[in-house]
């Protein structure tokens, strides 16, 4: 009788490591990414098959391990953008199965293959913005959030010696609110997700986190219509309120920030002496 | 460029314009169905013929038609301008585009609202033109004489396919109002933890009552005046 409970066990035990084998360790995908040799080429989407993907894996893991397969057989490996693989830094990109950073609302650097199943076809573009013009593979030129921030989105401070903490009083409620829209790590996954290709969840974030601080009050008029006015000449789209932005920003930056941002350009254009 | 013309012909200048042509043109539904509910009446027309001459004759609603007719035209030629640059904003497109958790009202704003001015088009040719110079009998209520619209109402409507065709317009402002309602005041920065739920409920509120009111206006004289 034990022998028989022994028995069931052990094939138990067998069946569910195997099953962990089949769905966990050697996950077997299909990956159909876009290759564009540089700015001017046309592109296309090229299929590679891999395996042995580990669920363990980040997406950015995985394509590293097909970047060695491609070296290894002497081809071009696939460019892409990233830089700390911490969800910190706003470098990593890609547009996953349809998703900016792919399903999960986070950067893609911590998107895990786990979120994937074996078997899977994923596949991974650039962001499309005609002011993020593809320079190879899935690597994008967004300096034109660069050019956004240089508008205005900075501070004047006296230099000097260093001021204490808690000098200026900020209320703890505006504190946190400024700090939000300031987790806005400039990825572009809210234009990559607009269907206009609008900058505006960048642009409001950026402007509300200075506009909400004392700090920011000095270049507060001056900011919003100049941030306004480069986002616009870069060439981004206008928004259409959909919320797409908002549900694909890793860093959940709200629609609260858009609201604010238009205030303060209306009441900018209106109040400021810049005619 | 003026700062005037600058703002204006920002993405965001231009946005205002439409919310502020849209919140415009949502108060001028509101005069119009509240107005359109003497259909209903039952009286052969009477009320609303009043109405009607009421409607072009009065100044002050003259100077409301006015800007009814110019929120309807910057708010289809500001929509035309946004959605060009809309469109080159994004010259390639993706290749695999899941629909997001947007509602298809919001990525549809502009076909709903193409779809809406063909209707306006033949509403106003039917009725409005009709009104303004059309040869319409003539009633006299009290020794003073009223063009007969609604003898022109009432016979529009006797047609299933005039019927159908309003009904359908009227679901398409419905979902065109879902979405607009709400982003009007979105666009214009009003967007407040207190207020914006409230904006929301009358927004849903709105855009399923107003058009079903408009709606039941030609199936309630398709059945009762045949």
């Amino acid at each position: 009788m034990s022998k028989t409970i022994h028995r069931v066990k052990v094939v138990r035990r067998a069946r569910f490591h195997v099953a962990i084998e089949k769905k966990y360790k050697h996950m077997k995908l299909t990956l159909k990414i876009w290759r564009q040799k540089n700015a001017g080429d046309k592109g296309s989407f090229v299929t590679y098959p891999i395996d042995g993907i580990s669920t363990d894996m980040s997406f950015l893991e995985m394509m590293d391990v097909l970047n060695e397969e491609l070296t290894a057989n002497g081809e071009d490996p696939v460019h892409f953008d990233h830089d700390c693989r911490e969800g910190i830094c706003g470098m990593c990109s890609l547009y996953i199965n349809g998703h900016p950073h792919g399903p999960k609302q986070t950067t893609t650097c911590q998107l895990h293959m786990r979120s994937f199943s074996d078997g899977d076809t994923i596949t991974i573009e650039p962001w499309r913005a005609k002011a993020f013009p593809v320079v190879k593979d899935l690597v994008v030129d967004r300096s034109s959030f660069d050019r956004i921030i240089q508008a205005g989105g900075y501070v004047s401070v006296n230099t000097g010696g260093v001021p204490d903490a808690n000098e200026i009083p900020i209320p703890k409620r505006i504190a946190d609110e400024a700090f939000d829209s300031a987790t806005c790590i400039g990825c572009g996954a809210c234009v990559a997700a607009c269907k206009n290709a609008s900058a505006m969840l960048f642009t409001s974030a950026k402007i509300s986190q200075l506009a909400m601080l004392p700090q920011g009050q000095v270049e507060r008029m001056s900011r919003a219509e100049k941030m306004v006015a480069q986002m616009d000449a870069e060439g981004f789209g206008a928004c259409t309120n959909t919320g797409a932005c908002e549900a694909e920003c890793p860093k959940g930056i709200s629609l609260t920030n858009i609201a604010r941002m238009n205030r303060e350009y209306f009441a900018a254009s209106v109040k400021s002496e810049t005619v | 460029m003026s700062w005037v013309t600058k703002t204006l012909s920002s993405t965001i200048g231009r946005k205002l314009i439409m919310a502020l042509t849209g919140l415009f043109l949502i108060l001028f539904l509101t005069g119009h169905v509240s107005g359109n509910l003497l259909l209903f009446k039952g009286d052969g027309g009477e009320a609303f013929n009043i109405y009607a001459k009421f409607m072009t004759t009065n100044p002050a609603v003259k100077l409301l038609s006015w800007l009814t007719y110019s929120s309807i035209f910057f708010h289809v030629i500001f929509s035309a301008w946004l959605s060009w640059t809309n469109k080159k904003s994004r010259p390639i497109g993706y290749g695999v585009s899941t629909p997001p958790s947007t509602t298809v009202s919001s990525r549809n704003m502009g076909i709903l609202g193409t779809i809406i001015l063909i209707f306006i088009v033949v509403h106003m040719q039917s009725f409005w033109a009709q009104m303004h110079w059309g040869d319409l009998p003539i009633v006299t209520y009290e020794g003073e004489q009223y063009k007969d619209l609604f003898s022109i109402v009432s016979f529009a409507f006797q047609n299933e396919l005039m019927v159908i065709g309003y009904v359908v317009a009227m679901a398409f402002l419905a979902f065109h109002l879902s979405h607009g309602f709400a982003s009007a005041f979105q666009t214009l920065g009003l967007n407040h933890a207190k207020y914006s739920p409230a904006i929301a409920v009358i927004g849903k509120i709105y855009c399923i009552l107003v058009p079903i009111l408009f709606a039941s206006m030609p199936v309630y004289i398709y059945f009762t005046q045949s």
